[in-house]
Order: C-alpha cells, then sequence, then structure tokens
C-alpha cells in the first residue's frame, strides 16, 4: 500500500508538471501579463491563467464530488484535507505576502519548482528562497504559535 | 480563443492530478504544503515522489512536443530571491498557495480558500503595478 501511495505521488506531480508546462503558467512573464490589469485597455492583458485555474477547479471538482461518494480513498483509510474553518490573520496576511511574491517574481510554488528542470540559474534562487522562507516560517513563527 | 486551448487543457491536468491524489492518496496537491513538508523531512517517500514528478513533468513535455515550454525570468537577481523568500514565508503562514487554496480550496468551496484567493490575487495585482509603475 505505502509503494502504491508513491507510485501514485509520482504520477500526480507528473501530470500536475507537465499541466504546468503545457498551461503557459511555467513562463513568469506570462502570469506577470495576466496580473497587469493595467494592461486591459489597450488589448495587451493576456487572460491565459484565467483558462488555467478555471479548467484546474472544474475537474477538481468533480474529484472532490466522488470523494463525497467514497467511505475512504482507494489508498488509505481516510482523507486528509483541512478541517480549519477559521478565517484569521494568518490566512490573510500570509495569503497577502504570497501574493507580493507572486506579483514580484512572476513564480508561485508548483511552476517555480517544475521550471528547476530547465537548470536556470534564476529558477534555482527562487527555489532555494522559496524553500528557505518556508523553513524560516515552520522554524521560528509556527513554533511559536504552537 | 484558439489560443487558449493549451492553457485550458493544462489546467484541467493539473485539477486531474488534484483528483488523483485526492481520490487515490487521499492528499490534497497543494504544492507549499507538499514541499514545505518535505523541506521539514516529513514523509519523504511520498513528497519526494510527488516533487520529483512535478520536476520531470516539463521533460515529458519536451519529449512530446520537441521543445521546452517558455520561461522567461525578468525580475532582477535581488527582486527574484525577495519574491521567493516572500512565496516561501507567505504559503506557510496562510496555509497554501495557488494550488492548495486556489485549486482544492475553490473545488472544496472552502471559504478559507476564497478568503485566501481573493487576499492573494489582489497583493499580486498590485505588485505588479507597482513594478510596471516603476519600470523593475
Amino acid at each position: 500500500m505505502k509503494a502504491g501511495r508513491i507510485i501514485v505521488a509520482l504520477l500526480a506531480g507528473l501530470i500536475f508538471g507537465f499541466g504546468l508546462a503545457l498551461s503557459g503558467m511555467m513562463d513568469p512573464t506570462r502570469v506577470q501579463g495576466f496580473l497587469d490589469l493595467g494592461s486591459i485597455p489597450d488589448g495587451r492583458w493576456d487572460p491565459s491563467l484565467g483558462f488555467v485555474l478555471g479548467g484546474a477547479v472544474v475537474v477538481a471538482f468533480l474529484g472532490v464530488r466522488l470523494m463525497g461518494r467514497l467511505q475512504h480513498p482507494v489508498l488509505d483509510q481516510s482523507f486528509h484535507v483541512p478541517t480549519n474553518t477559521k478565517i484569521d490573520r494568518p490566512l490573510v496576511l500570509g495569503s497577502i505576502l504570497f501574493g507580493l511574491g507572486w506579483g514580484l517574481g512572476g513564480f508561485c510554488p508548483g511552476p517555480a519548482v517544475a521550471s528547476l528542470s530547465l537548470g536556470l540559474w534564476p529558477s534555482v534562487v527562487f527555489v532555494i528562497a522559496m524553500i528557505s522562507g518556508m523553513l524560516l516560517h515552520d522554524t521560528f513563527i509556527a513554533k511559536r504559535a504552537a | 480563443m484558439a489560443a487558449y486551448w493549451p492553457s485550458l487543457i493544462g489546467g484541467m491536468l493539473i485539477g486531474l492530478s488534484a483528483a488523483v491524489l485526492l481520490l487515490i492518496n487521499g492528499r490534497i496537491a497543494g504544492i507549499s504544503g507538499i514541499v514545505g513538508r518535505l523541506a521539514q523531512g516529513a514523509d519523504i517517500a511520498s513528497n519526494g515522489a510527488f516533487v520529483l514528478g512535478l520536476v520531470l513533468g516539463p521533460v515529458l513535455y519536451l519529449l512530446a512536443f520537441g521543445a521546452w515550454p517558455a520561461v522567461t525570468i525578468t525580475a532582477s537577481w535581488p527582486l527574484l530571491i525577495l519574491a521567493g523568500l516572500l512565496v516561501g514565508f507567505g504559503t506557510r503562514m496562510g496555509s497554501g498557495c495557488t494550488s492548495g487554496h486556489g485549486v482544492l480550496g475553490l473545488a472544496r468551496l472552502s471559504p478559507r480558500s476564497f478568503v485566501a484567493v481573493a487576499s492573494f490575487l489582489a497583493a499580486a495585482i498590485l505588485a505588479v503595478a507597482v513594478i510596471r509603475g516603476v519600470g523593475a
């Protein structure tokens, strides 16, 4: 069962990475082209990201509906989904900080990691900074809150 | 519209990946969560396998289409490092990114994720407006 879960995780990662490559969202310039609402009036706005998110949410939604009909996932005893429903300060502040970084660099975590395959130094540096930011939070902030 | 087919199909594959991981392994395909837990050394086999697949995905694209997907990075080094730190710190503090909150959270109709998505989209739009304004 454990080996099965590892193979499924590898396969899911592969589909995710291929999807990112096909969608165009590994390209920071294109992501910033979507986020640049100031370019709407002169017709340069790139709505690609809307199609990526729309397509992903619709298919994931079908998966979530199907989940509701299952007692447990195929290879595990229970579904590990978030149970927290509180809209609190860390959620909003963290999301704002993430959004600022996403806009400045044009990379969110998935495309940044997937782009490592291309061996470009800027994306390597971005991913190292990103993991440093994660560890910084998990080591100092999360521990203090716990 | 024709130009947006790859984006739509690519997005649907991302949704498929999330559905597969949820229905078979019972896990949320949130990249910041998976990478963050891997960085902490938690469940290395499964998280590592997913990340390995994620990195190999574009290689699959290269084999299928004979070219790498476009990646054009214009940010300067200091800006790139600042952006990476903000993305890493922010996604852990906010419990998710464009995949966990954006794809699965919205699909699960989670109010927390709707707030998260609205917050990070607004902040990202603001950040791009600022760099466009100063020409960075």
